[in-house]
């Protein structure tokens, strides 16, 4: 019964959680307060694992969660609960796109979609850049703009843009080469 | 069952390196899904991405069910989907099994400040390659600024807007917007 209540738990989140995976952390919080499945530090734990793994916070915070509580038939089935409605929506929406994909109506609604799509993307980039580029607590405790920027990272960073121009190779090589040098050179 | 299997296969590689929320995303489907394998284009993608800010669920996540169906049906989709959750689903089981502090770990630090600068440059590239053919005139372009603005220095404002009530909110003025230019043009074509 408790693989239920996972499932129905985490389905619950996964319905509301519009827009990316912050946005499933209020539900969390009072998932965490209901249920005792895990705690608030657990939480702020997670965050910090699904930053240095693939996967986002919720998918991340559900495995975990069944896991701890129901083994590994938890954490498989409490991650599915997750998914769940993000399947089952999707493939409506597949389904209806499919068949109105030439209709004026989609084409004018995603001639809004598209600009907005890539402005939150620019507005995720520069979420990243926060932490990536720049140190704003060297910043504020030194005053000087040669601190407010981290010159390595943007050193790799321009090295990687141009080496993505010029060189065929999958981005995933990219990433893989960007954790060796942030390890050699301690980032 | 080969093509199910496939879709399966190409997810969990795809899973194993979506850093970053899924926006990072976009050169490496656009590598395996459009250039190698044919599946889909994109001009597609770019559409998932969009559908993707408003429904429920991470973006590259969407994604793979969006083309798992496309290639599969519903079993497509699944099939596409569990392959996507499959490494994460697998790690964090690992970390919380013996790894407790794995966040702590200088080493993971490190490997990990390392890949967000390619995160980002991935992100720019990604933003790039959309830009030509979704900001295509005047409006979409005070579309885009405003949409930026609200969603990236939206916690200064009184009231944060949900990233989802802004993009429907988009799609509803981009409607809007070419439903009025359609009968214009259609009264001016009357005119004629």
């Amino acid at each position: 019964m408790i693989l239920l209540r996972l499932v129905y738990e985490f389905a619950k989140t996964g319905l509301f959680s519009v827009g990316g995976g912050l946005a499933t952390l209020p539900f969390l919080y009072e998932m965490s307060d209901k249920t005792g499945w895990f705690s608030h530090a657990d939480i702020a734990d997670m965050i910090a694992v699904s930053e240095s793994t693939p996967g986002a916070i919720g998918i991340n915070m559900s495995t975990y969660a069944g896991f701890r509580t129901a083994g590994i038939p938890g954490g498989i089935i409490a991650s599915f609960g997750l998914a769940l409605p993000s399947i089952v929506i999707t493939l409506i929406i597949a389904k209806f796109l499919n068949k109105f994909r030439d209709s004026r109506l989609v084409e004018g609604a995603f001639y809004g979609l598209r600009p907005a799509s890539i402005a939150m993307i620019t507005a995720a980039g520069i979420n990243v850049a926060k932490v990536a580029l720049v140190n704003i607590p060297a910043f504020q405790a030194s005053g000087s703009l040669m601190d407010l920027f981290t010159w390595k990272a943007i050193a790799l960073g321009a090295l990687i843009f141009i080496g993505q121009r010029k060189l065929k190779w999958s981005p995933v090589i990219f990433i893989v080469l960007s954790a060796v040098v942030g390890i050699a050179f301690q980032f | 069952m080969n093509r199910l299997l496939d879709l399966y296969w190409t997810f969990v590689k795809i899973g194993c390196v979506t850093f970053g929320g899924g926006y990072a995303m976009l050169p490496i489907l656009e590598r395996e899904l459009a250039d190698k394998r044919h599946w889909t284009t994109l001009d597609e993608l770019r559409d998932y991405f969009s559908i993707g800010q408003c429904t429920p669920g991470v973006i590259a996540m969407n994604v793979s069910t969006f083309i798992g169906q496309k290639r599969g049906g519903v079993a497509g989709a699944l099939a596409a989907t569990t392959g996507f959750l499959t490494a994460p689903i697998v790690i964090i089981m690992v970390i919380a099994a013996f790894l407790t502090n794995f966040a702590d770990l200088a080493v993971v630090q490190h490997a990990f400040a390392g890949i967000r600068v390619c995160v980002c440059v991935l992100i720019v590239q990604a933003v790039l390659r959309l830009w030509k053919g979704s900001v295509v005139d005047a409006f979409t372009l005070i579309l885009y600024l405003l949409v930026f603005v609200l969603n990236a220095f939206g916690s200064f404002l009184p009231v944060k807007l949900p990233a989802a009530v802004l993009v429907l909110l988009s799609g509803a003025a981009g409607l809007a917007i070419s439903l009025r230019r359609a009968a214009r043009s259609g009264k001016g074509g009357e005119a004629k």
